[in-house]
């Protein structure tokens, strides 16, 4: 039978894949790279559900993975237009620029 | 290590490559064509692991809508090249780099020590037929919910995109 590689080499690629959206996150300033970085972190999460599809033969992960796409799509948008909202009212878009409500 | 692993190893390594070009760059614009990149090899990864409708949706939805998105947004907002410090703040890095060495040592000892299933993945694949009908049988309400989803968000973006007065 052919085979590709084992199983947790993919999840290690996803958990790679994953680090690196999470590094994005914490470490970057600009609200932008935060929403890449959460965009990476979701794309992980496909790789590893796409993965676990074909290793137990059922659909469900890749139905997860059409239901993460989507979610993508919806928090990109939301995600967007709040940043453009916010850059108009602050003038920035440095995540330690918005201290307002700091006394 | 026949063909298919070669394949693998090397769009992981692009994939991989491309998404710490692009965490790491200082220009959105750069950032945001090395995850169009790499979204592409996630792409090319799903058709090689028996997804060839999910790769489709992800070069249309994620490199297509998502990343065009993108592009608009950082060319709408006109950012300007000299407004971010260039310094390497140690104290929002060192979070990044623990969980980094966290993650890598689970990596390893997956690898390593070969804990739970470690079974070579078999070769098939799943027709956009078969996909479809699966998904609006087992999963039709959730389709339903996530097409909600989908306009709540379009609704809320109209809301905060809108002039204001």
């Amino acid at each position: 039978m052919d085979t590709i590689v084992p199983y947790s080499h993919v999840l290690v690629l996803g958990a790679a894949l994953f680090l690196l959206g999470a590094a994005c996150v914490v470490a970057r300033r600009n609200l932008v790279m935060i929403l890449i970085g959460v965009e990476v972190m979701l794309n992980a999460a496909g790789v590893a559900l796409v993965a676990g599809s074909l290793r137990w033969q059922q659909l469900d992960g890749q139905a997860l993975v059409l239901f993460i796409m989507c979610v993508a799509a919806a928090e990109v948008a939301v995600g967007l237009a709040l940043i453009v909202y916010s850059q108009r009212r602050t003038g920035s878009l440095d995540a330690d620029r918005y201290n307002l409500m700091k006394g | 290590m026949n063909l298919y692993a070669v394949i693998f190893y090397l769009l992981a390594f692009i994939i991989l490559a491309a998404t710490a070009l692009a965490i790491t760059r200082r220009n959105l614009m750069h950032a945001i064509v090395y995850l169009v990149l790499s979204f592409f090899g996630t792409a090319l990864l799903f058709y090689l692991l028996g997804a060839p409708f999910l790769a489709v949706l992800e070069v249309i939805i994620y490199a297509g809508a998502i990343m065009v998105l993108f592009l608009f947004i950082v060319m709408m907002l006109e950012i300007k090249p000299a407004d971010t410090p260039r310094r390497l703040y140690l104290r929002q890095w060192l979070p990044a780099a623990v969980l980094g060495v966290l993650c890598l040592a689970v990596a390893f000892v997956l690898i390593v020590f070969k804990t739970g299933e470690s079974l070579p993945l078999p070769l098939a694949a799943a027709s956009p037929l078969e996909f479809g009908r699966f998904l609006f049988q087992k999963y039709w309400f959730s389709v339903e919910i996530v097409s909600f989803l989908l306009f709540a968000a379009l609704v809320g973006a109209l809301y905060l995109g809108r002039r204001e007065g």
